[in-house]
């Protein structure tokens, strides 16, 4: 009988062991931080400073996005990132443009250092018509100045136009927090001379982009 | 089908397809783009040359190997010593021998160190398709033929495993490297494309013979048998990420994740991929 009784107890307090010892999601949090800390090695270019997040990675990482409030917060930090073409030069070539827009090489492990990386737009917008093989995961930017009511970019009327889409290709966080689009400018990844050749490829009225 | 002949036929489904891609005019290009594609993947899975690997695969589960002269017909899967049948699909899961929630990568490794006396560890670190990993491509789609048609039962009774799915989960929406890419960039919403690509979401269940459901797989592109953790690595290498270690917790957690998702979805693994 005693032996029953502390059998039964011992059951129950495995029980609530069992229970209170289930992970948090604080808990869970950090297993997953140890797990991705503990999972990958330095290859190539690809370094292990690439798994420190800034605070819009670490915002941006949950399955749901973080509050509005929270959201305009870190709109306003990124869009104070950006840098502005100090000359007034927004636009470069629209050809050399389109060259970057299909080049998805670079930064990769496999890439070697040094080489300037492209633009990977075609992977996920639909930009020139001629290109049947897009990607769909952002919006088509088929016709994005013509659209836009963009005839001539010089054009003060154009100004508000061509200063957005500079800032969304520089830091397209500061527009849109948790967008799936790449910082090009913030992270380095292209420079503002490429930047203008993507400029030109959605905004020179002379692009594909914009062929009526 | 003789492998030439089915060679031959991969050629003529690859010429198809082009010619499919260059004719049309630009107003109806993208529809008949996607059905040239169509029509060459349906050709292809006509004569999969996973095939190959599953038969060397069967071989090599019970030749007689390594520095232990053992074959690997003692291995436990899950479903226990031997058992094939049926073990893809509830993988990963907890194993007490180890103690730790394994997939099937990692557990065959654990099979060839403590059955064959292999290095695991040196397994773990040899390029793809070199050396012994040529012989766990074999192995992994055997292992996956072997469950072919059968619907995904993940167990998540264990603690670990449930814990493993949280981390798995956490893990695929961590945002990272120069892109701020994470799993979720690309596979968090239903029909989307990269280039021509279709990509499947994975937060979700994506259906049968999908995402999960579909590696192992035979890369045309590659003419290779990629298993989970070629497939995985490849997409941290396309996310501008470090190297993610083979068998690492990081990637089996990922497919905790993706197979308990999957659950009742039926497994077409070894499949056939682009």
């Amino acid at each position: 009988m005693k032996h029953r009784t502390l059998a039964a107890l011992a059951a129950t307090a495995a029980l609530l062991a069992a229970c209170s010892s289930a992970p948090t999601p604080q808990d869970l949090d950090r297993l997953a931080e140890g797990a991705i800390k503990s999972s990958f090695r330095a290859q190539g270019p690809a370094g292990l400073e690439r798994l420190r997040q800034d605070e819009l990675q670490r915002a941006c990482s949950a399955e749901t996005a973080p509050p509005d409030a929270v959201l305009a917060r870190l709109e306003a930090a990124q869009l104070a990132t950006v840098q502005w073409p100090a000359d007034g030069a927004w636009l470069g070539d629209w050809r050399e443009g389109e060259k970057l827009a299909q080049n998805g090489r670079g930064m990769t492990w496999s890439d070697p250092a040094g080489v300037p990386a492209g633009g990977n737009c075609y992977n996920c917008h639909q930009i020139a018509k001629a290109e049947i093989s897009y990607g769909t995961i952002g919006p088509s930017l088929y016709q994005y100045g013509r659209l836009r009511g963009v005839t001539d970019p010089t054009d003060p009327a154009a100004a508000a136009v061509v200063k957005y889409t500079w800032g969304k290709l520089w830091n397209a966080k500061a527009y849109n927090a948790c967008s799936g689009m790449p910082r090009f400018g913030h992270a380095g990844v292209l420079s503002p001379g490429q930047l203008r050749d993507l400029m030109a490829l959605l905004l020179d009225p002379k692009s594909p982009v914009n062929a009526p | 089908m003789t492998s030439s002949a089915r060679a031959g036929a991969h050629v003529s489904a690859l010429a198809a397809a082009l010619i499919a891609a260059a004719l049309p005019a630009a107003a109806t290009a993208q529809t008949s783009t996607a059905d040239g594609i169509a029509q060459y993947r349906a050709l292809l899975a006509d004569g999969n040359p996973a095939e190959l690997w599953e038969a060397r695969g069967e071989a090599l589960w019970q030749q007689r190997r390594g520095p232990k002269n053992a074959a690997l017909d003692a291995c436990d899967l899950g479903r226990g010593p031997g058992v094939v049948k049926g073990a893809f699909v509830a993988l990963p899961r907890w194993f007490a021998d180890t103690q730790r929630v394994q997939d099937l990568e990692s557990r065959l490794l654990t099979c060839l160190q403590t059955l064959q006396g292999f290095d695991a560890a040196a397994i773990a670190a040899t390029p793809f398709g070199k050396g012994e990993q040529l012989d766990l491509e074999a192995l992994v789609a055997y292992v996956a033929s072997e469950s072919r048609g059968l619907k995904f039962e993940l167990p998540q009774a264990h603690p670990a495993e449930r814990q493993m799915f949280e981390v798995g989960k956490r893990v695929f929406f961590f945002r990272g490297g120069p892109y701020d890419f994470a799993c979720a960039s690309c596979h968090s919403e239903a029909g989307k494309r990269i280039r021509l690509q279709d990509l499947p979401n994975l937060t979700t269940n994506p259906g049968d013979g999908v995402g999960f459901a579909a590696w192992p797989a035979y890369r045309v592109s590659s003419g290779e048998l990629w298993g989970m953790q070629r497939r995985l690595n490849d997409c941290y290498r396309q996310q501008r990420f470090p190297y993610p270690g083979y068998g690492s917790d990081a990637t089996i957690a990922l497919g905790v994740y993706m197979g308990v998702q999957a659950r009742g979805a039926a497994s077409i693994a070894p499949s056939i991929k682009r």
